[in-house]
């Protein structure tokens, strides 16, 4: 049985795991349709962003880890921590849910990070930069794909409609953590390395909002909840989803394809 | 049109032009529900290897084809008349690579 890693506690290096991590485990989240969606060009689809979502988390995990300067390559980040040591926000880590939940959080979370991503073209560090370059063309696909999808659902049939207006209620809540701001956050701002996230809520709320509006969804009201997987603090889901992520390489330490 | 054939989404042909080419070809077909779906889900489904710089999607109802039962009609004819192969021709040097 392989051990765990422990990760630095860092600014920098804590600002880029929120980020692969996200990446990372909202793959994971959409690669479970991968035979499953409702129809075969659809689950192809899924699997292919779930896919480009993998690629963005291996090149951040990456560069954390050079970062932090303690040799921890791309799969010992993705694999070899505890539950506490991921900061992917709380939104991705809850179960897939059906369609209408995995179309939600698609466009909320490629939202997110095709204004993350824009921004990130301009850090101060040129390897991020440059992830950032590509991976900013995905997210705009992502969010295209996800938000005409909303449409259909949104302003579809009666069922869809409801399917649509269920999952807002149950991941609403959830977006607020988005936009909550703190040290490490703090430091990536002056650092250049990165915006702070709370910067990017208006902008958010601007590509968003119109889209519900016209799929006729109406977001529930403010809440005083607020998810906590940036801090490392999670649902009661990760767990679950960490343990089908890391049998093989807790099981096979180093194994490689 | 029964319940079952009207919940089908509509079947689409899709067309893709590659780097190196002029022309698209046709590499497929679809189901999508409405022609900006039909274009992305032909993405996702044709080009995921590079293989495309353009899509076309046509829906697979709006195309006329000849009739396969009249194919000898159509086509035999052709078979003895070679002389409509420009095979008779000598090139001039300049033009070798045509």
């Amino acid at each position: 049985m392989q051990a765990s890693i422990k990760v630095s506690r860092d600014p920098a290096v804590q600002y880029l795991l929120r980020l692969g991590d996200s990446c990372l485990i909202h793959a994971q989240r959409l690669a479970e349709w991968c035979g499953h969606a409702p129809v075969l060009e659809e689950d192809i689809a899924l699997s292919n962003m779930a896919l480009d979502l993998v690629g963005q988390a291996r090149a951040v995990l990456t560069r954390a880890g050079e970062l932090e300067g303690a040799g921890h390559d791309e799969d010992q980040l993705a694999f070899l921590r505890d539950e506490r040591d991921y900061l992917n926000l709380t939104l991705v880590e809850l179960p897939r849910g059906d369609f209408a939940v995995t179309v939600l959080r698609n466009f909320a979370m490629a939202t997110l990070l095709k204004l993350l991503w824009q921004r990130l073209q301009q850090s101060t560090d040129a390897e991020l930069a440059a992830i950032a370059g590509k991976a900013v063309k995905e997210a705009r696909y992502h969010q295209q794909h996800a938000g005409d999808w909303l449409l259909r659902l949104g302003d579809g049939t009666e069922e869809s409609a409801k399917r649509a207006s269920a999952a807002l209620e149950l991941l609403w809540p959830y977006v607020a953590e988005m936009f909550e701001s703190d040290a490490v956050d703090e430091h990536a701002a002056n650092a250049g390395l990165g915006p702070r996230w709370a910067d990017l809520r208006d902008e958010w709320m601007a590509e968003v909002m119109p889209v519900l509006n016209e799929a006729k969804l109406k977001a529930p009201a403010e809440r005083a909840f607020r998810s906590t997987g940036k801090q490392g603090r999670h649902s009661e889901h990760m767990g679950y989803i960490l343990a089908e992520m890391q049998h093989l390489q807790r099981a096979f330490p180093g194994g490689v394809w | 049109m029964n319940e079952t054939v009207k919940s089908e989404w509509p079947l689409w042909e899709v067309f893709v032009r590659n780097k190196s080419g002029l022309d698209h070809k046709h590499c497929g077909s679809l189901h999508a529900a409405d022609p900006k779906m039909a274009i992305q889900l032909a993405r996702d489904v044709y080009t995921r290897r590079q293989e495309g710089t353009s899509i076309w999607v046509v829906r697979s109802d709006q195309i006329v084809a000849s009739d396969p039962g009249e194919k000898a009609m159509y086509f035999d004819p052709m078979e003895d008349k070679v002389y409509r192969h420009p095979t008779f021709y000598e090139l001039p040097k300049s033009l070798d690579h045509m």
